[in-house]
Formats: structure tokens, sequence, C-alpha cells
């Protein structure tokens, strides 16, 4: 009986603690309602083809004595159970079938599966509200105003009153279940083209950060920087596109290259110039997820051991040699690593593709014109998300289970003692002139932005103006801002709260599910916003499989804030998993052995200790909150405004003096929130003087 | 200070099964583990890593479940309870202060749970801080303190709650050679104060027998011995305790004589004498020795040959050889003694009270 006592009474100690069992189950609920259940929803959805059969009812109601079948089709008495019938359908083409009957006395139709002869007979049937439901044999005739969908001729009757029942007709649940849809998709010219853009956008802008981004860190962590400029102007680098909305760049680009555009037009006299297209989505992505490879692979580059590389230096190596043979082969996982996180981001990626891809159309574009645009094909539409869904899932598989492990393995060591940086003019002007110009380069494309809300008209008229900011205001943007920002604000605390909870269960405690816990709150990275878009239309349309159960959170803003907590847990988790890690479990083991519960272990010990991991969950979520588009553009209601859908509205429509504008207010309130967050972290951070 | 009723434990036949990461086999941590410890008694869980003495100690406190067995705190069942409702406190190795919290309120915690007035938390922690000798530190920061002042704040934060049993998981261990002794002098004048029942988890055999009324012995998940530490000390009952304990000598013979107030055996050729024992006579056993208690001279009871002569301060230490066996010998105060060079022939001599027969 190994492991059988101390189970049993591990679960006794579990449920000894109520606050504990209590918040896993809610946890594991909400996870399940909010990530698992869209998504397990839409492949549903993908092989799954929705279709109901009318059937006449006459031999049931026609007065006559009825024939009871076996299931084999031998005839039987009306006792034996279940017992069926034999019905035909008006409709050419579809075979008579036999439909059993279903025997209850109990209160509920729903129950008639179980058991009792001598019950009346029920049949089962889908209701106009798309819902099985068991219906007495013996209502048929006299039931009146019923939510059954009876047909006669096909058409719709709501009392059966001077129907001939013969001709009456009830619905079944017809569904077919079938992988159709993805040959189908996969034969479609729009979504294989989708298909093979997004991938090669991917590759493009994998590789271009990698290289950027890689010169970055390598100039940083080797090359001997003097002013204090250009570490300035890398601080500034790094942390941009955490500031800015995803798509500022988009906006920036059209207004230097575009048509119009300052450079192309003003000064280079370029008139056709078409930066709409791969290219143009390629440049904006690399400049937007290239700082992320930057900080990814500087960190890695510090953990490499100068004496190794000094080793190979000294037996004779130059320093290109010493790059290719030592430095490169031990950041091979890393880059990989670093690779794949574009690569998905890029896939992921939706403003920038909708704003400046033009004809350009990727997977995440096509779904959503397809979900928005009318021909409302749920087959097609859920196959190619389930398509985007896999190929994310699969990348991310890889990227954390493989390259991550191996990452870890080869440069988890500390460096033993400061390298020696590189003075040598011939290495360091080529590489830092280089990674000067991207920089300012990046930087002027986000200074462009402020200016494009200013001037009057963009590649006419530069003189400077507010009238842009004041056609915002005049057109809903009071709405769009206090829209936005109460419901990102109502987001960030549920979510700080929620992710550093998730964390203490997974690095502190153990239990049954923790694994799950685990997993699909880093799924919820995987997962594209336009994915978790349309699995929340589908699934909460009609309510949770669709029976109308929460229905009624769908089109208002508390979807809306879910979706934000959604799209930021693995972010907050992963930044409290690593706070965690850091703190001795003895120390929460003390206070539990002191006499403190869960709850009270986690709010005087835990929580205090990863203030600071908190606070920039806050802002974080806040940040991602208010930036975010590609999900919640597809959940939006006229009911609420919220900035980031405005700006797509506003660029799709041409007025970039509005989105502009917008996007200008957007980066001052993200870029306020990340002020306060380090000014509060400076006061109150608990951090230094416990790692001290 | 109020003394709260002091509390036994009693552990009845306590089993820990774990699986092998990689070959998924169970194992047993823990085996077939019975102690039964006295009100206010203070015993000492000791064995080299991975014998089981800390899984024992975190079952105790209620952080590990037992796979077989009942545990008992003052007569009570407590297998289902947990560790918050379980009246022990624990001392850890890492201390696991709060570090976001001064001394005071570190030690004020276990009091604010148990909604203590407010009045008397102050009276409380102000004694426990006295008695483990911080008064006036109350405002400092955990990490403001030196590693002996942290471990006295992790004593005076378990102790203030008065528990029914406190619980030590090697608390000197991160402390400096000369502090640790000093601290176990400590902990045992505070416990013999307040006379808890404390059990004490450690893999430092002086540390061990200098602050404990009893040693429990584990080895493999299993008790190896249990005695007083003068019990195990002079007769271990296997060679693991015997080299465990302290160092230790044995001398292969084989039973010569049975006599009621000793044992004749012959070694190498000659007859020595040990304390009274079980044994048949032809049988093959082993005399358990210990360096200090061997002399060495120009005469005595078995010839050697000096292989290492040492001078150590307090005793000159010899590894001499018997036969084949190697004989460490512990010569206390030699300034006065003949001191014998290397490749030296001499004579081995022991007291038989000091021979135990294995």
């Amino acid at each position: 009986m190994a492991g059988k006592q101390s189970a049993s009474l591990e679960r006794k100690k579990l449920f000894g603690d109520p606050v504990l069992i209590i918040t896993i189950v809610l946890l594991i609920l909400f996870l399940s309602l909010f990530i698992l259940y869209p998504l397990a929803n839409l492949l549903v959805d993908s092989v799954q083809v929705k279709a109901t059969a009318l059937y006449s009812v006459s031999p049931l109601v026609s007065g006559e004595k009825i024939v009871y079948y076996r299931e084999d089709g031998s005839e039987a008495l009306n006792d034996s159970d279940p017992v069926y019938v034999l019905l035909s359908s008006p409709v050419e083409g579809l075979e008579d079938k036999l439909f059993p009957l279903y025997r209850t006395t109990g209160l509920f139709a729903s129950q008639a599966q179980k058991k009792d002869t001598a019950g009346p007979l029920y049949l089962k049937v889908v209701n106009n509200k798309d819902r099985t439901v068991y219906v007495n044999v013996a209502d048929l005739l006299t039931v009146q105003d019923t939510p059954l969908t009876y047909k006669q001729n096909n058409r719709l009757i709501k009392k059966m009153d001077g129907v001939d029942p013969s001709e009456v007709c009830v619905q079944f649940n017809a569904d077919t279940w079938t992988l159709d849809a993805f040959p189908r998709i996969f034969q479609d010219y729009t979504f294989n083209h989708a298909l093979r853009n997004t991938l090669l956008l991917g590759m493009i802008t994998g590789l271009g950060s990698l290289l950027i981004g890689l010169l970055f860190a390598y100039v940083d962590v080797y090359v001997h920087i003097r002013s204090a400029f250009t570490r300035k102007l890398f601080d500034v680098v790094s942390m941009l596109p955490v500031v800015s909305p995803p798509f500022v760049l988009s906006l920036s680009m059209i207004l230097l290259f575009g048509r119009s555009g300052l450079l192309t037009r003003q000064i280079l006299g370029i008139y056709d110039s078409d930066i709409y297209g791969l290219w143009g989505i390629a440049i904006v992505q690399t400049m937007t997820f290239f700082p992320v490879v930057y900080l990814m692979l500087k960190g890695l580059l510090k953990n490499i051991d100068p004496s190794m590389e000094e080793a190979a230096r000294d037996m004779g190596a130059s320093r290109w040699k010493v790059f290719m043979t030592v430095t490169l082969p031990l950041m091979l996982p890393g880059l990989g690593n670093a690779f794949l996180v574009t690569f998905i981001e890029s896939v992921a990626d939706f403003a920038n593709p909708m704003i400046i891809g033009g004809s350009y159309d990727t997977l995440a574009t096509t779904i959503y014109l397809r979900i928005t645009g009318g021909t409302y094909d749920i087959n097609g539409a859920s196959a190619m998300t389930v398509v985007l869904l896999v190929l994310t899932l699969a990348l991310f598989m890889i990227q954390k289970y493989v390259l991550e492990k191996k990452t870890a393995a080869t440069l988890s060591g500390k460096a033993s003692r400061a390298r020696m940086l590189i003075e040598d003019k011939s290495v360091r002007y080529p590489l830092s002139v280089f990674c000067i110009m991207v920089s300012v380069f990046v930087v002027l494309m986000y200074i462009a932005v402020p200016f494009g809300a200013l001037f009057k008209l963009w590649g006419r008229d530069y003189s400077l103006s507010f009238k842009w900011f004041e056609q915002m205001f005049r057109e809903g943007g009071w709405k769009a801002f206090g829209d936005s920002f109460i419901l990102s604000l109502i987001a960030s605390p549920i979510t700080a709260l929620l992710s550093m909870i998730i964390s203490y269960l997974v690095v502190k405690r153990k239990f049954h599910g923790k694994g799950f816990i685990e997993f699909v709150s880093m799924l919820a990275m995987a997962v594209p916003g336009t994915v978790l878009g349309v699995g929340y239309i589908r699934g909460f349309a009609g309510g949770v499989f669709r029976t109308g159960f929460l229905q009624g959170i769908y089109g208002t803003g508390l979807i809306l804030v879910i979706v934000f907590v959604v799209r930021s847990l693995p972010v907050g988790t992963r930044s409290g998993i690593s706070a965690l890690r850091q703190i001795d479990k003895s120390i929460e083991e003390s206070a539990y052995d002191l006499g403190a519960g869960s709850g009270k272990v986690f709010t005087s010990v835990t929580l205090p200790l990863i203030k600071d991991s908190f606070f920039s969950g806050l802002v974080t979520t806040f940040v991602r909150s208010i930036t975010a588009i590609s999900a919640v553009i597809l959940l939006v209601t006229p009911r609420y405004l919220l900035i980031t859908c405005r700006i797509n509205e506003y660029a799709e429509k041409g007025e970039f003096g509005v989105a502009c504008a917008y996007a200008t207010v957007l980066i001052l309130i993200t870029y306020t929130a990340i002020l306060i967050m380090n000014g509060v972290i400076r006061r109150f951070g608990t951090s230094r003087e416990i790692k001290e | 200070m109020a003394q709260k009723e002091k509390k036994g434990v009693r552990l009845d036949h306590i089993s820990k099964i774990y699986q092998d990461p990689k070959t998924h086999q169970n194992f047993y941590a823990v085996k077939d583990v019975s102690i039964d410890i006295e009100p206010g008694a203070f015993i000492t869980l000791l064995g080299p890593s991975g014998c089981g003495k800390t899984t024992t100690l975190r079952m105790i406190a209620g952080f590990e479940s037992p796979d077989e067995g009942e545990i008992y705190l003052g007569g009570e069942p407590i297998n289902a309870l947990t560790p918050n409702k379980r009246d022990t406190a624990m001392v850890f190795q890492s201390y696991a202060l709060f570090p976001h919290y001064n001394v005071f309120d570190n030690v004020a915690y276990g009091l604010k749970l148990r909604k203590v007035p407010k009045a008397e938390i102050e009276k409380r922690v102000t004694d426990i801080l006295k008695l483990v000798e911080l008064s006036g530190m109350e405002a400092r920061m955990t990490n403001q303190l030196s590693g002996g002042q942290q471990q006295r704040v992790a004593l005076a934060r378990a102790l203030v709650v008065e528990p029914g049993v406190l619980l030590f998981d090697e608390p000197l261990s991160n402390l400096d050679a000369k502090l640790r002794v000093q601290m176990r002098t400590e902990i045992r004048r505070i416990q013999q104060i307040l006379g808890i029942t404390a059990i004490y988890v450690t893999h430092d055999q002086s540390e061990a027998m200098s602050i404990s009324d009893q040693i429990i012995l584990m080895k493999g998940g299993v008790i190896a011995q249990m005695g007083s530490p003068m019990d195990i000390y002079y007769h271990p009952n296997s060679e693991f305790v015997a080299d465990f304990i302290g160092e230790c000598n044995f001398l292969k013979g084989t039973v010569a004589g049975v006599e009621d107030d000793s044992v004749t055996l012959e070694v190498a050729g000659h007859r020595v004498k040990t304390a009274a024992a079980k044994a048949g006579v032809g049988e093959e056993r082993e005399i358990v020795l210990r360096p200090e208690a061997i002399q060495i001279g120009r005469e005595g009871l078995l010839p050697c040959k000096v292989e290492l002569s040492c001078f150590m301060g307090s005793y000159q230490n010899y590894h001499v050889r018997v036969g084949d066996t190697l004989v460490k010998i512990a010569d206390n105060c030699p300034l006065n003694k003949e001191i014998f060079q290397v490749g030296e022939d001499a004579w081995i001599s022991f007291d038989k009270a000091c021979a135990h027969l294995l």
C-alpha cells in the first residue's frame, strides 16, 4: 500500500484548509472556463457540422396504434426499453429513421434516461434555441406556445391549433463530425496564401530581429561604449516596446515612408512609394520585436564566463574565430529560443498586418475578416483558428520544453569575473555606429507619431495645430479613454493577484491539479489573441455549451476584462514564479508551522516578499490591457469604445491624424503608468533589503 | 513565564515511502520507526544525510504525511492535522526569519495569530528576547543581525508560542564552529529552564551527545540504536553506531572463555579480557575500543608496531599495527610520557570495562 495512507492524509490536510481548497477549485474553474473551454470549443466547431433535420411525428399523433421497434429494427412491445419508433422526413433524401422514446416519471424530462417502464414516453428533440430537450409524446398534440420548433411545410408554427397533426414535424439534431473543413481550407486560395504569408513573415521577422538583437546585445556586453548618450539610447530602445502599443510603428512607418511620407515624398521626392505589404510589416515587426531579443541575449551573454573566450584567444584564435567557435555555439540554443519567441509574436501579431499589410493577409487578419466579414463559415473559420493555434502551440512547446531547457543547461553559470571590453576601434566603430543608427531610426519613428497628430495635414501642411486632438475628443475620445482606462484598471489588480496566487501554488504547494494549473496558465501565452477572440465568440455568444449559461457576459465589459486578465496572466505568473523561486521554502513553512493557515501565509508572508513582482504585474497588465487589440477587437461592442480599436478604425479610414492623436495619448498613459510603477517600487519595494 | 502543560510525543510504527524520480521504484525513507518521548525530554535524531531523520521531524511537524503508523502528541493522534493546527514549533536550518518584519514582529507573529492581547504580546516577546539575550534589538531588521543573533530570533519565535513540543532541524549547521558550541549550550540551558519537550535533528555526533537526554541514531530509514549518549558511546550495538559516534577501533578475535564479569578473547595470538557480554566459546567477535581508552607502553596486552606518531596538543596521536589491524590511539597529556617514534615496537593495553564486545 505504498503511499496510500500519506495520500489520504494529504487529502485530509488539504480539505482541512478550506481557503486553499476553495482557491484551487475556483482557479481550476476559471482557467477551464476562460482558457480551455473556448479553445476546445473551437476544436469541436472545426470538426462538427451543425445541422438539424425535420421528421414528421405523424405516426405518434395520428391516433392510430403506434408500431414500436427494437434498435435492430424488429418489432417490439411498447414495454420493452428503450423502445423505438420509425419516423420519416418530408425532406427529400433523408431516409426513415428509428428514434428512441424515453420513459420517466421524474420531474424533469431531462432525467428521461432513468429507466421506468411505467412512465410516459418522451422524444428527444432540438428546440429553437438549439438545445436538446425531451418532450412528452402525449404533449405533442396539446402543446401550446412551446419552446419547440414545430414546422409545417418548413414554416415555423407557434401553436398547434388548427394544424393537421400529421403534417407537424419536429427538429432533430443531425450534427455530423467530419474533418472536411481542413482539406477545404487548405485548398482555399485566401487561406493558403495567408498561411504561407504568415510563415514567410515569421521567418523574416524572426531572423531580422535575431540579427539586430544579437548585434545590440554583443555591443552592449562586449564592446566598450564610451558615451553616456549611447548607453542611454540603448536603454530607451530596450524600453520602448514595453511602453508603446504594438502598432505605433506601423503608423509612423506610413507617416515617414508612405505615399505622402515625410522621408519618401518630402525629402527623397518619391511619389509612388509602397510600403504596404510584406516588407512594410517585416520592418515594423522587426523594429518592434528586436528589443525583446536584445534583452534575452544580453542576459545570456553576460553569463558566458570570459575566461573561456580568453583561453581561446590565448591559444591564437582571432576575435572573429572566438565568436564563431566559442560564443556562438554556446548561445545556439538561446538564439533558437529567441528566434522562436519572435516568430510566435510575429505569427500572432494582428494590428501591424492590419494597418500596414495592405493586400498581404496573414492568418490573424484573414480570420478576423472571415469572422467579421459576413461569410459566416463557422467550420472554415474555426478550422483556420485551429491551424493558427496548432502552429503557435507547436512552436511554443519547442521553445519552452526543448530550447529553454537547453539554454539553461549550457549557460546557467555565472561569469567568474568582469570581461575585458573590446577597445579595438576597427570593431568598436562599425558596430556602435550601426547600433546607434538603428536606435536613432527607432526613436525617430516613435517621435513621428506625436507630430503626426500635431501637423495640420501630413504631406501637405506642416504647421502645428490641435485640430486632430479636437476631432478625437469630439468623436468619442473621452469615452474611449475612459472605457479603456477603467476596464484596464479593473483587470490589472485581478491579474496581478491571480498570477501571484498561481505562482505561490505552483512553487510552494503540492496538490493534485497543480500540473493542470501550471500548464493552462502558460498555455495562454501561446494562444494568439485572434484565436482567443474567436474562441470567446463561439464559446460564449450562446452561453457555455450553448446552454445560455453565462450568456449574459457576452458583449459586456466583463468579457473584455476577462480577456485582459487571461492575456496578461502568463506574463505575471512567469515573473511571480521566478520571484518566488528565490524565496526559501522554509520561510513559509515556519509561518505555517506557527499556526497560520494558507490564506494567512499568503497574505502575511508570501505577498509582502514578492511585492515588487506584484506591483510590476499590476502595471504590466494595465499596459498590456490598454494596448491590447487582437482579441478584444473581435469582442468589443458599440457600448464600449477602446482606444486601440479606435486607432485601427481611423487608420483604416486613412485618418492618420486622429489615429496618431489617440496613439500619442495612449503612449503618455502607459509611460506615466510605468513611471509610477518604478517610483512605487523604489519607494516601497522590499526586495533590496531582503536580497542584501 | 506561565508554563503550559508539557506534552510527550509518540511515534507508532511510522513509515514514509518515496518514489525514486528516475526508476519510479518505491523505497522507504523512514521504515517502522517507533519512539516514545517523555514530556520535557530532549531527544536527538542523529544520523548521516539521507537516513530519514529530517523526514521524521517533518512528519511530526506535519509537512509530510506518514504512509504507515500514527503520530501522537500529548496522547492525541495528529496524523490528519495540518502543520498550523499542531502544537509544535520548529526552528529551521536556514532560520526562515521573515525578512520583511523586524525582530519584534518576527517573534510576535505566532502570538498575533493566536489573537493574544496586545499588551500580553508585548510582555511575552520582551521576556523571551531577554531569555535569548536579544533585549534592545526589537526594532532591528533581521538582515542587520549576525548569524548567531538570527538563530536566537528563530529560537525565540518558536519558544514564545509555548508549543507542546519544540522541533529543531539542524539549527546550528550555518554557524561557525565556535558559535555552534556556544549556541548548543544555550539551547540546552533554555530548554532546561522552560522544561519543554524538544526533538533535535543533527548529523553532528558531538552536538548530539552534548545536548540530549536521549539519542536516536538512524541509518537508511530505520533506528540503528536508541539510548543515552553515554550508553551509545560505550555500548554501541553495531559497527555502524560505534563508528558514527566518535572514532573507533575494531579488534577481531575468537572467544576463548566466558566468565561472569568478563569475556576472554584471543586476538593475534594473545589473550585479552573485555566487559561482560553474551558470547559463546569459539565465536569470531569484534572488540570496540575508543582511541582514548587505549594506553601505549613498553609492556601491555598486545604487541604493536608504530606507523604514525603525531603531536596534537592535548594528546599524542598514534596509528599502530596490531596483527593486520590498524589501531588509532589518543594518548592524553603527552608531556610527561614517553613518545614512541614511527617504526618502534610497543605494546598496547586497555581496561576491560572500556572494551565493548560486538
